[in-house]
């Protein structure tokens, strides 16, 4: 049952990962790109990373893509749909991807060999609080106890990045004013 | 008999889903009459009475009452958009035009699947919800599928292809992203309560509802249950916040190119998104089917009990809708300028500083517990 959910999903999300890439229609391009990021959440859930695939659709299908969406409608980008190959520096880079995907496939599936795979890693008790710690679960709140633990400086850096880029969307999207101008 | 046992683990969860579906559709139909009614009984007039029935209807005392208060008239409704020609404008962008009305309608009708409507003492005697699929992520579950809703709008007003449904649909988008934000700020003073340390419950709805055995939420988070109100209002595209539709000056708004069955199909999306907003409101801020503040549950055990719990549960669910449907007929519609300013201007920041509040209060609530 699960494999065969596997397999649907995985389709779902290769094919219409492909469609966006080759579809000359922004809008098509942009549905496509919901469906692939549905179908991604979808192989989380078969992973049992709840969490990780609800937040995979409330941001990137339900937020990002809105605004992507908006965008789109709002330039017109229609207007100018384009061929599927545009010039030889598409069609090369094309074949070289596709070329570097059938390697990395060969090596990866054929001849008897396989993707080595991780172990395991044991529940990590809780390194700085008192009590046992909290076993792993898929819950939220054991994903929440151990970001807010034991990753907590990559939890606060990857906090202070994104804090880093908005100052610097602010900016960059700005108004320039002249200094005697009103403050705004 | 061999097959059936087999086969039941997957059958039965199959059947529930559907007639939960039936009932919510149920309830959707209802809602629009409910919406009918009320609308006459505030401007003083009666509403629609005249449907009738061909057997029902002429049961003598009880068919003259069925038909004045128009319980008929969805059947009737419903016909009405089934075997209306159907008009495909001849400049719509056809595929996308079919597809929107299916996208308005699906993750209203997903969400359910999360929503737990009442409670059952099992056979160890634990309080368990009666829900689909009882997970530790209903809220965001909740949030993540409302938040594909949008799509249906926009799509549909991308596809019709002229420029009043157009502007419905980036209105739509806009209104979405801003009230989101505010929505899930106001959410989170609610589950930093509700799923306290120590606590077994984490994002599920039913957690929330068991945490308000005593005081409901609504009484001591005001700022956030009104936050999250307004915020609903907006993201179910109601008025006074319906800048999508917005007759006065869109025509129809998103949906001006559609007729027939496509546009009943918005219609119902519409009161599916109040239908799940009232529930999910009721669950965080009322109490659930917590019977008043501080006399939690006087159900009792067994089939009874349960009934009851979801008869009360329903109840406020209904008083909800009626309240969505009061504000409808009461307030004006709002500018859209003033929309945009009230929900990044206002509303967001009061949830943050919502959020901080409550976040200082905790914390000294624990050091002084400690």
């Amino acid at each position: 049952m699960t494999d065969l959910l596997f397999y649907i999903f995985a389709g779902i999300t290769l094919i219409s990962a492909l469609i966006m890439v080759i579809s000359p229609n922004v809008v098509n391009g942009a549905m496509c790109m919901i469906i692939s990021f549905v179908g991604t959440a979808a192989l989380f859930v078969l992973l049992e990373a709840y969490f990780l695939a609800v937040l995979q659709v409330l941001v990137y299908a339900g937020a990002v893509m809105v605004l992507f969406l908006f965008i789109i409608m709002l330039l017109d980008a229609d207007k100018d749909a384009s061929r599927l190959l545009k010039d030889k520096m598409t069609l090369a880079g094309s074949i070289a991807g596709f070329a570097l995907l059938v390697v990395l496939v060969c090596a990866a599936f054929v001849g008897g060999q396989h993707l080595p795979e991780p172990a395991l890693l044991p529940v990590m008790e809780n390194p700085t609080g008192e009590g046992p710690g909290i076993p792993f679960t898929t819950s939220a709140k054991s994903f929440g106890y151990s970001l807010f633990t034991k990753y907590m400086l990559p939890f606060q850096l990857t906090g202070f990045l994104l804090l880093a880029a908005m100052i610097g969307v602010i900016v960059v999207s700005k108004k320039h004013e002249e200094p005697t101008g009103e403050k705004k | 008999m061999e097959l059936l046992n087999t086969s039941l683990p997957y059958l039965l969860p199959i059947v529930y889903a559907v007639a939960m579906i039936s009932v919510f559709m149920g309830l959707c139909a209802y809602s629009v009459l409910a919406e009918r009614k009320v609308s006459g009984w505030i401007q003083g007039r009666v509403g629609p009475n005249r449907t009738r029935l061909p057997l029902l209807g002429h049961i003598p005392i009880l068919g003259n009452l069925m038909t004045g208060l128009g319980l008929f008239q969805p059947a009737a409704d419903g016909l009405k958009f089934l075997f209306k020609e159907e008009i495909t404008p001849g400049h719509v962008r056809k595929s996308y035009y079919y597809l929107a009305p299916i996208v308005a309608l699906a993750p209203a009708l997903t969400t359910m699947v999360v929503v737990p409507f009442g409670r059952y003492v099992d056979a160890d005697g634990v309080m368990q919800p009666l829900v689909l699929a009882n997970v530790d992520l209903g809220m965001l579950i909740v949030l993540a599928i409302s938040s594909l809703g949008v799509y249906g709008i926009v799509l549909a007003g991308w596809a019709s292809n002229s420029k009043y449904p157009f502007l419905g649909g980036i209105r739509a988008s806009a209104q979405m992203i801003s009230f989101e934000l505010s929505m899930g700020l106001a959410l989170l003073p609610v589950f930093m309560w509700a799923a306290a340390p120590g606590s077994e419950y984490g994002m599920s709805l039913f957690g929330v509802v068991q945490s308000q055995q005593s005081a409901w939420l609504g009484l001591w988070q005001p700022l956030s249950a009104l936050i999250f109100l307004v915020a609903l209002f907006a993201e179910t595209n109601r008025l006074p916040f319906d800048m999508a539709e917005s007759e006065t000056d869109l025509v129809g708004g998103f949906h001006t190119e559609y007729g027939a069955f496509k546009f009943g199909l918005f219609f119902v999306a519409e009161y599916a998104h109040i239908i799940i907003g009232s529930a999910v409101f009721v669950l965080l801020f009322a109490g659930g089917w917590n019977f008043l503040p501080w006399l939690a549950d006087p159900w009792g055990d067994g089939l009874i009990g349960a009934l009851l719990s979801v008869g009360w549960f329903m109840a406020k669910v209904f008083f909800m809708i009626f309240f969505f449907i009061w504000m409808r007929w009461t307030l004006p519609r709002f500018r859209y300028d003033q929309v945009m300013s009230l929900g990044w201007k206002i509303l967001l920041p009061v949830a943050v500083g919502n959020l901080v509040l409550n976040t200082f209060i905790i914390a000294i609530y624990d050091t002084l517990t400690r």
